[in-house]
């Protein structure tokens, strides 16, 4: 029996993603971001129609640890981070394993505009150099990235307008199929300012109009999405609410109700968060297009 | 039935009556967004190609087709043939309806034929096969670390990654269902 050699032939890769997950260890740990740790198994997920968790058990393994992490928000923790494993049912394909890293910060006292800049300098750490080629694209990540609002990207890019598109159901099927393939290959670009339906998490904008949502976009790939966050937990709970009657109608599996989080949302400060796609950003990094590259063992490996 | 979650490269469906095989399959969906199951299918009958996106909680009928044990005789003018090993009966399939799969054939490899009433419409290949090398640069002395790879070149013209060992002339065993090296063979 020979060495498994597509698994040793990773190890160049693998060291490289080992550098970088330091290297972003290093950038929070400098900026006086607490890690933190908190149970990927869990009673309970927030409900979003399209995000299936995978059960353990009774309880449910973590589609995000935001609803954890937002728990230490409200007991007064200041800026933190946390490095984890996620788990979405159904998942997979060149950008996707059903299980995968997730990197998330919130910032107190902060809205939206601030990770933005918290992206644009943990990129500046990891590339000092502000280029990246991948898949044969330069890419420019000098400071400030682009930044285009989901309303002018609807107008530039897709056969309709956004208020069509959700009348018509296809929201996300625009942004993948007519506006994600038409994005600026050679900068990143952070789509922001999402309809009021399209972050149950989020904090609507002043005339509340739209939600404090954006998405970074980089070689083509959906590398973060973040949110000032909602706070309001009466009507957290009211989203919670209707999220969850829209999962059942559409047969998906139940969540329990998450109480301790809606209860202490009422303590928790104004704040920022995100979520990064650790396995993407060492995509880029490594100019390789499969996830499956960049980890030890996807799913069928095993 | 298939639901989306069955999608993948080589799946055969039945669509509008016709049999259809999926020759491009790629998942994709935005993190808060509903998923979209694109795909590249072939009309297996007319051959027309065209693409297709699907959404979560859609199904499909597959696509039941006949299959016989066949032998893979030659290539000629017409395209490939084979031979069906009761009746002896012969099949041809044209240089299109193969595709890349002809990276795969050698001479009497026994494959499986995918019938529409006496048409060849499709091949299922082994998952593995075993393809002997043709052209692949020496091995650098001193280059031992496990993990090194170069290009090798086998019979069939198809050209692939290997590990630093594999030599010119040695027989190696391939997986049809992603073309990457799995192992040498023992002769």
């Amino acid at each position: 029996m020979e060495p498994n050699w597509q698994l040793a032939r990773k190890r160049p890769t693998l060291e490289k993603r080992a550098r970088i997950v330091q290297a972003i260890r290093a950038f929070f740990i400098e900026r006086d971001f607490l890690e933190i740790e908190t149970p990927q198994r869990i009673p309970t997920n927030a409900p979003e129609l399209h995000i299936d968790a995978v059960p353990s058990g009774d309880w449910f393994l973590q589609t995000s640890p935001e609803l954890a992490m937002k728990r230490l928000l409200a007991a007064g923790y200041g800026n933190i981070f946390q490095i984890s494993h996620c788990w979405r049912q159904g998942e997979r394909g060149k950008q996707h394993l059903p299980e995968y890293s997730m990197l998330e910060w919130y910032r107190p006292e902060a809205d939206y505009q601030y990770l933005m800049t918290d992206c644009e300098n943990l990129l500046a750490r990891l590339l000092p150099e502000l280029t990246l080629t991948y898949q044969g694209q330069d890419i420019d990540l000098t400071p400030p990235w682009p930044r285009l609002c989901v309303q002018d990207a609807f107008k530039q890019y897709a056969t309709c307008s956004v208020e069509e598109s959700l009348a018509t159901g296809r929201f996300d099927e625009q942004i993948s199929l007519e506006i994600e393939p038409n994005l600026p290959k050679d900068r990143p670009t952070i789509l922001f300012e999402y309809p009021a339906c399209q972050a149950s998490l989020a904090r609507l904008s002043k005339d509340s109009t739209v939600a404090e949502r954006f998405e970074l976009y980089l070689g083509g790939m959906e590398l973060a999405n973040a949110f000032s966050e909602l706070t309001d937990h009466a009507e957290q709970e009211q989203r919670f609410t209707s999220e969850e009657a829209e999962r059942r109608a559409s047969g998906k599996q139940p969540y329990p109700p998450a109480i301790p989080f809606i209860t202490e949302l009422a303590n928790m400060p104004p704040a920022a968060g995100i979520a990064l796609g650790i396995d993407r950003l060492i995509m880029l990094l490594c100019d390789t297009e499969q996830i499956d590259h960049v980890v030890p063992f996807p799913p069928e490996q095993l | 039935m298939y639901s989306c979650s069955d999608l993948k490269k080589g799946l055969k469906l039945l669509i509008d009556g016709d049999p259809h095989v999926i020759v491009q399959f790629d998942f994709s969906k935005p993190g808060k967004g509903q998923a979209l199951y694109r795909c590249k299918l072939r009309n297996m009958i007319t051959g027309a190609l065209f693409d297709r996106t699907y959404r979560s909680g859609e199904s499909f009928a597959p696509a039941s087709l006949d299959e016989r044990d066949m032998q893979y005789l030659y290539q000629d003018e017409t395209g490939y043939v084979f031979m069906d090993q009761k009746t002896y009966e012969q099949v041809v399939l044209s240089e299109e309806t193969i595709g890349d799969d002809k990276y795969f054939l050698t001479d009497n490899m026994e494959v499986d034929i995918l019938m529409y009433g006496d048409i060849g419409i499709g091949i299922t290949l082994p998952n593995f096969v075993n393809l002997r090398v043709t052209q692949s640069d020496p091995w650098v002395k001193g280059d031992t670390a496990a993990g090194n790879n170069k290009p090798a070149t086998v019979e069939t013209g198809l050209t692939l990654q290997v590990p630093s060992f594999v030599e010119e002339g040695i027989l190696i065993q391939i997986d049809t269902r992603t073309g990457e090296y799995a192992t040498r063979v023992k002769e």
